[in-house]
Formats: C-alpha cells, sequence, structure tokens
C-alpha cells in the first residue's frame, strides 16, 4: 500500500533493466519498498541484480519475462503479476529503444519498429497496467517519456513522435484515473547518461539515471503528474516549443 | 471564509466530490486525514443480516467496517474490495438504572449522548469529537480526556455482539471466549464486524463542567504538575506548543475539569434535566489551498492562544460540548490542510521515558513541524490489572482478567501521550521516521487508528502481543476475510519474517 506521504512498499518495473528504472528501484528500496518485480525481456541476466536489491534490503525480488513488443502478452502476463502478489504499489513502465534516426529514414521498418516499441508497446502496457491498478483500487503508474516528445526535432523525430504518442496517451489517461484516485505520472527526461547514450555527443543539460531516479521518487511524493529532469528543462523546452517554426529549422537541433 | 451552517454530521468522508462514485460503483474512500484515497464498493448495513450475507460471500480482496470515517489513517479503507457502511445500525435501547445501555454499533457518540444526558448519563469515555461510531471506538479503543482515572472505552464496554467472517454471530464479553474480547478490543475491525454493543454509562447531574485552565512554562513544569495534580480531576489534558524552543521548550496550557454538580450551578443555569448538545455553527469550505496551515501562520496562532490562557489557574463552567468536542465546531475542518490532507502523530512513552519525550519535542521543534494543537497527556495504566486503577469508576465483571499477556493491539499503556496535527508534506517523513525510532527505543508505540505511514519493521517492537493478536485472527477468520489498507499497509496478518527486512535496514 502507498502511505500518507506517497511511499510505495511494492513495485512492478517493465523494461527491468533500465538503467533509470534501476536507480529508481534502489532509491525505492531506500523508503518502504520491500516487493520488486523486474520484467524484462532477459530475466536470467538479472541475478546479480536481484541479489543487489535483496542485500539493499527488499525482502522479494522477482524476474519475469517480458517482451515489450510482443502486446498480445501483456495483458496475461500483467494479471500474473498482480495475481501473484497483494499488491503493486507502482508500475514503472521503463521500457524502449532509441533507434537511429538515420537508419529509420532509409529504412521504414526499422523506423516503425521504434514507434512499435516505444508507442504501441508500451501503450498496450500502460492500458493494462491501468485496468488492473483501478481493479486493485489504488496504486500509481510511471511512464519514462522524454523531451523529446515536446517537439519534434530534425534530429530524433522519430524516436520523438513515438514518446509524443505515448506522453500524450499518459496525460490522458491520467486525468481519466485521476477521479478514482490513481497517480499516472509523465517523466521527461533530457539526455540521460545510461547504456542507450553509450558513446553519443552529450548536450548541455545532460543527467544522470540517478538524478532521474531522485525526480521520480519526488514527483511519487509530490503526487505529481509531470516531471521534468533537470527541471529547467521545462522552461527551456517551454521557450523551444513557442519558436516560429523557421527559426527553430534553422537551429538544427 | 467560514460560513453558518446546521448540517450535521457527514456520511463516510469521501475525497473531494461528496457524490464520488465511479463507472463501476466503487467509491473513492479516505481516511479523516484525506491522504491515501482508494477505490471500494461500499455496501449500506441496515440490518444485521445484511452484513451477515455479505460476509458469507465475501470478495476476493475481503471487506471491513467503516463508521463515520474518523481515523485519520487507512484503518476503514479496503482497496478493491467491500466497505460496510455501518451507520444503519443506530437502534439504541434505554439506559436501565445501573446505566447498561445496549447500542448498534453505528450509533454515534453524539448521538449516544443526546439520547442519554437528557436521562442523566453520559459515555464513560469520549475521545476529541463526538463523531464517531460505537464500532469504531471499539475497534480503536478510544481513550479521552479522563484515561489517567478511567481507563480507556473497551473498559466500558461489557459485551459486544460479533459477526465472525464465516457470517456468524457470536457474543463477547471480557469472560467469555480467551482473547476475543482483547483481540476485538483496539484490533482496529479486523477480528470480525462488531453490530451491537452493551456499554456502561456514567451518571451525570448536568451538562456543564468545571473547568480549570492554567499555563504551564515548560515541560517539566507540565510533566510535574499533571503527575502531581491529575488524580484530584477526572479530566486532565494540555495543550502542547510544538514549535516553541529552547527555555519554553514544551510550554502548555494545562486544561482539567469534572462533571458539575446541580449544586454548582447559579439558579440561572439549573434544568430540570442535562440539555442536549448543540450542532456544529461553523462549516469549513469545500477547498483550501494546501499551505493555509503553514509554520507561519500556525506559530502564530500558538503564540495568541498560549497568552490568552490566564497565567495563574482559574476555574470556569463551560459547557460540555465546548470542553470535549472543540473542533466538533467547525464541520469538516480536516478540508482546511487543502489537497494534501494531514496526519496525525500521535504516539505514548512508558513512565520512565520522559527522555524520550523531550527528545521527540527537540526534534519536533527543531524541524519547525507546524502542528497546530498538539495535545499532550498523561495516560493511566493501560490494560493493567485492577489494583492499579485510583478512583476509578466501575468497570464491569471480566474486566479484572485484561492483563498486559492478553493478545491485544489496544493503544493505551501508562505514560505520556503526544498527538499533533501535521499537514501531510513529503518532508515529513524523515523527521516521522526518527520519531517511530525513538519512541519504539522507548518502549513506547503509535497509535494504529491516527496512523498513515509507519515503518511496518516496527510494528512488533512496538505491539509485543502481535503474534497472539494474529492467532486469535487466524482462528476467528482463517479464509483471510476481514482486509483493510492499514492491515495490508502495516503487514498486521503477515509473520514478522515477511515484515523484516534481512539486514535491519531502514
Amino acid at each position: 500500500m502507498r502511505d500518507a506521504l506517497g511511499s510505495v512498499q511494492s513495485v512492478l518495473v517493465l523494461g527491468g533493466a533500465s538503467d533509470i528504472a534501476l536507480a529508481t528501484v534502489r532509491r525505492l528500496i531506500a523508503q518502504r519498498t520491500r516487493t520488486v518485480v523486474l520484467a524484462a525481456r532477459e530475466p536470467e541476466r538479472l541475478e546479480d541484480t536481484a541479489a543487489e536489491l535483496r542485500r539493499l534490503g527488499a525482502t522479494t525480488v522477482e524476474s519475469v519475462p517480458f517482451e515489450g513488443d510482443d502486446v498480445e502478452s501483456h495483458e496475461r502476463m500483467l494479471s500474473d503479476v498482480f495475481a501473484r502478489h497483494d499488491d503493486i504499489d507502482l508500475v514503472l513502465i521503463a521500457f524502449g529503444v532509441l533507434g537511429e534516426q538515420e537508419r529509420g529514414l532509409r529504412d521504414d521498418r526499422a523506423a516503425l519498429g521504434v514507434l512499435r516499441t516505444n508507442f504501441v508497446g508500451a501503450a498496450s502496457a500502460l492500458l493494462a497496467s491501468a485496468r488492473l491498478l483501478r481493479e486493485q483500487g489504488h496504486g500509481a503508474i510511471v511512464l519514462l517519456s522524454s523531451v523529446a516528445a515536446e517537439r519534434p526535432r530534425r534530429s530524433n523525430f522519430i524516436y520523438g513522435s513515438s514518446k509524443a504518442g505515448i506522453d500524450s496517451l499518459a496525460q490522458g489517461l491520467a486525468d481519466e484515473l485521476a477521479p478514482a484516485g490513481l497517480q499516472v505520472m509523465v517523466v521527461r527526461p533530457g539526455m540521460v547518461r545510461t547504456k542507450m547514450t553509450a558513446g553519443m555527443k552529450e548536450v548541455p543539460l545532460t543527467t544522470t539515471a540517478d538524478r532521474v531516479a531522485e525526480a521520480i521518487v519526488d514527483g511519487l511524493a509530490r503526487r505529481a503528474h509531470t516531471v521534468w529532469v533537470p527541471p529547467a528543462l521545462r522552461y527551456v523546452m517551454a521557450v523551444l516549443r513557442h519558436l516560429p517554426r523557421p527559426v527553430f529549422r534553422r537551429l538544427d537541433l | 471564509m467560514l460560513g453558518n451552517c446546521a448540517a450535521g454530521p457527514a456520511g463516510p468522508d469521501v475525497r473531494g466530490r461528496d457524490d464520488a462514485t465511479s463507472a463501476d460503483g466503487r467509491r473513492l474512500l479516505a481516511g479523516w486525514g484525506r491522504t491515501a484515497p482508494s477505490l471500494a464498493q461500499v455496501r449500506r448495513i441496515d440490518r444485521v443480516a445484511d452484513a451477515e450475507r455479505l460476509l458469507r460471500s465475501p470478495p476476493r480482496r475481503g471487506l471491513i467496517a467503516r463508521g463515520l470515517g474518523r481515523a485519520y489513517g487507512d484503518a476503514a479503507q479496503n482497496s478493491g474490495g467491500q466497505v460496510l457502511d455501518m451507520r444503519g445500525l443506530r437502534a439504541a435501547a434505554q439506559p436501565d438504572e445501573q446505566g447498561l445501555i445496549s447500542v448498534g454499533a453505528g450509533l454515534s457518540l453524539g448521538e449516544l449522548i443526546d439520547h442519554a444526558l437528557p436521562r442523566g448519563w453520559f459515555p464513560s469515555v469520549v475521545p476529541g469529537t463526538r463523531h464517531v461510531t460505537i464500532g469504531g471506538a471499539i475497534a480503536a479503543d478510544i481513550h479521552g480526556k479522563n484515561h489517567h482515572r478511567d481507563g480507556c472505552f473497551t473498559r466500558y464496554v461489557e459485551s459486544l455482539h460479533l459477526l465472525t467472517a464465516a457470517g456468524n454471530r457470536f457474543a463477547v464479553s471480557p469472560g467469555g471466549e480467551p482473547g476475543v474480547f482483547a483481540a476485538t478490543a483496539g484490533g482496529m475491525g479486523l477480528t470480525g464486524v462488531i453490530v451491537q454493543a452493551t456499554l456502561r454509562l456514567m451518571p451525570v447531574e448536568t451538562s456543564w463542567m468545571k473547568a480549570h485552565t492554567a499555563r504551564l512554562r515548560d515541560l517539566d513544569q507540565a510533566l510535574a504538575e499533571m503527575a502531581s495534580g491529575d488524580d484530584d480531576h477526572r479530566y486532565s489534558v494540555a495543550w502542547i506548543d510544538c514549535l516553541a524552543r529552547g527555555a519554553a521548550l514544551g510550554r502548555s496550557v494545562l486544561i482539567r475539569g469534572d462533571h458539575a454538580a446541580e449544586n454548582d450551578l447559579p439558579s440561572s443555569r439549573r434544568a430540570p434535566a442535562p440539555s442536549p448538545l448543540p450542532r456544529a455553527r461553523l462549516v469549513a469550505p469545500p477547498w483550501a489551498p494546501s499551505g493555509l496551515l503553514r509554520r507561519s501562520t500556525v506559530a502564530a496562532f500558538n503564540e495568541l492562544y498560549f497568552h490568552r490562557s490566564p497565567r495563574v489557574a482559574s476555574e470556569r463552567l463551560v459547557p460540555l460540548h465546548s470542553f470535549f468536542f472543540p473542533l466538533d465546531a467547525v464541520e469538516g475542518w480536516n478540508r482546511l490542510y487543502g489537497w494534501r490532507g494531514l496526519l496525525q502523530y500521535q504516539f505514548v512513552v512508558p513512565f520512565g521515558a520522559e527522555a524520550g519525550l523531550r527528545r521527540a519535542l527537540e526534534l519536533l521543534s527543531a524541524h519547525g513541524a507546524p502542528a497546530f494543537l498538539a495535545v499532550l497527556k498523561r495516560f493511566g495504566p493501560g490494560g493493567s490489572p485492577e489494583a492499579a486503577w485510583p478512583n476509578r469508576a466501575t468497570p464491569g465483571p471480566g474486566h479484572t482478567a485484561l492483563g498486559p499477556d492478553h493478545p491485544t493491539l489496544s493503544f493505551p499503556m501508562g505514560g505520556w501521550t503526544l498527538a499533533l496535527d501535521l499537514p501531510a508534506t513529503p518532508d515529513l517523513g524523515p523527521v516521522l521516521g526518527q520519531l517511530d525510532e525513538l519512541v519504539a527505543r522507548s518502549g513506547g508505540r503509535v497509535y494504529l487508528a491516527k496512523d498513515s505511514r509507519l515503518r511496518p519493521e516496527l510494528l512488533e517492537a512496538m505491539y509485543p502481543q502481535l503474534a497472539q493478536w494474529q492467532e486469535v485472527c487466524a482462528r476467528l477468520d482463517p479464509g483471510g476475510v476481514m482486509r483493510s489498507d492499514l492491515g495490508r499497509r502495516l503487514g498486521l496478518h503477515q509473520d514478522a519474517a515477511a515484515r523484516a527486512t534481512p539486514n535491519g535496514r531502514r
């Protein structure tokens, strides 16, 4: 159960190998979280992680197979997790691919693959989680979105469009579920140093997985609906969003 | 911003709109603190048979009884399951010549007072609000300003009717089936559904109180005064300024009183019979910004309150309702805390652990937690044998058997209790966590009816009879039908291994 100050006792991570998700889980365990379910494509590779989380204080750590693209399997897999545990207080949706913009422009299938995982796959997981949490009568969903969802930029608009889609769905769902007492929080980090971005050129305001985790835990306590990491990006993006197209185009972002 | 209104007590408190019903017929329920609402099917109980029927075919996530929703946290919530609205069971018989009265569990103490006071009777124990049902009062084993003399509510429960998980109704009394009464008294509704109780009332002559008010400059003076003078009065409580620091740490206003006899009243005040209580005069607005009650406003209030009370002890006659239930004058005052809601932190530390109490006040005042109306009270000896109770009211037969070895989660113990209302802001977590540790180390405990955030690992240290209590629950409810959000959050039904962490870290 969540407590009066927003702490959660159990968390289900979809995309259990994500650096940001694991940093978040570590912080949650430092508070009240004792049950962790990691759903990942290759759960057998999470054994060391599970052992580490137990050392940190989790009493129940489970790894289960999960394929973001295989939307047919989501409902069943999620129902099983909810049935096995008394409560799942938080579902953290953290799976996704960055894709390669250049390749996507040459090869439609690569571009559609990004959309399939980041939008269709995440949407399926989001909708199924929302249904199960509503049935359970309480809980929260955190969706890892991106600043890229805010305005399409020439350098990564395929990824950006997938995040814009899922970000939009999550915002609508947040409003739909608010009267039922459920929290849906969208997290929009800028560039984060993780294995997903390894080797890429860093931009200003690049942040770390731990900073994102800190913002997520803080947002849960504040019952926030949107979290920007670092917070300054909210204002940067507010300006960028309102730039006239010809100017924005010339910035070549 | 406060408007005149003569509305009666509200039904089960619902966060936000009172008609907040979701598409699937479930309602969002919260406690008085409005902090962690959850969805449940609310089933109104108008006859005992309604509850029996529901208990025979419980939903997967079980059920719990709910009265007026005055527990601050999640005690009367059951996310995804059923919540039984007990307010339909409000029957009340006439009190007999010894003050015994049989009442439905959904009757509120206010309604009981309205019914019994004109006949010269008053509940033996009342808390700080009259909007509490009898079932809730038993389930939380509430206490009042007379705990130092009279003990807690269930000492005046002669017997009660409990519906157990299988839907069977049976009479429970302190001398009856071992453990069942003790586990139900303070059992947070988790032993079964309480539907009816027989209470022992106390005789009163008037609806007036003789109240004595005194200003106390610091904690030492407050503790000394309460230890030496409390036994001269039936009721005693101190309002304490948790923002005062340094030499003024623990400065208080001590309020003590006794029921006024007919002779104590001037002839103009005399009436043929005690009069019933007036309704609430003010209603809090439906919403208020979170942050209205912040450090600056609360500090200003505390300063005023301290200095407007008389410097030297003085006695005056006050109406019964303003002595016992001052906050009931503002209906829905919890809404003044805004959308974030509030939480109440109440703990007790045993006599001898006064250093722990002082340390707790230091932590709170250093943190600057804006506690509006914190209350300090000296408890009598909890569930100890009768011999330890001086000048007590007369509890019924069988109560002598209720010793500390009983399987109870009842809160009071001999010692000092401090209760404070705080706005539920995220920065409270660490300081309350420190207080939990301190309270547990001092041999004390926090009050489950107020709790909304205790770390479950500390439960067993605070409630050493937990395992025995669980045995009684397992006997009465092998299928785990009685469930609440509080029970799930604290792992009340789990064994110690499931609650504990391997290396004992926070």
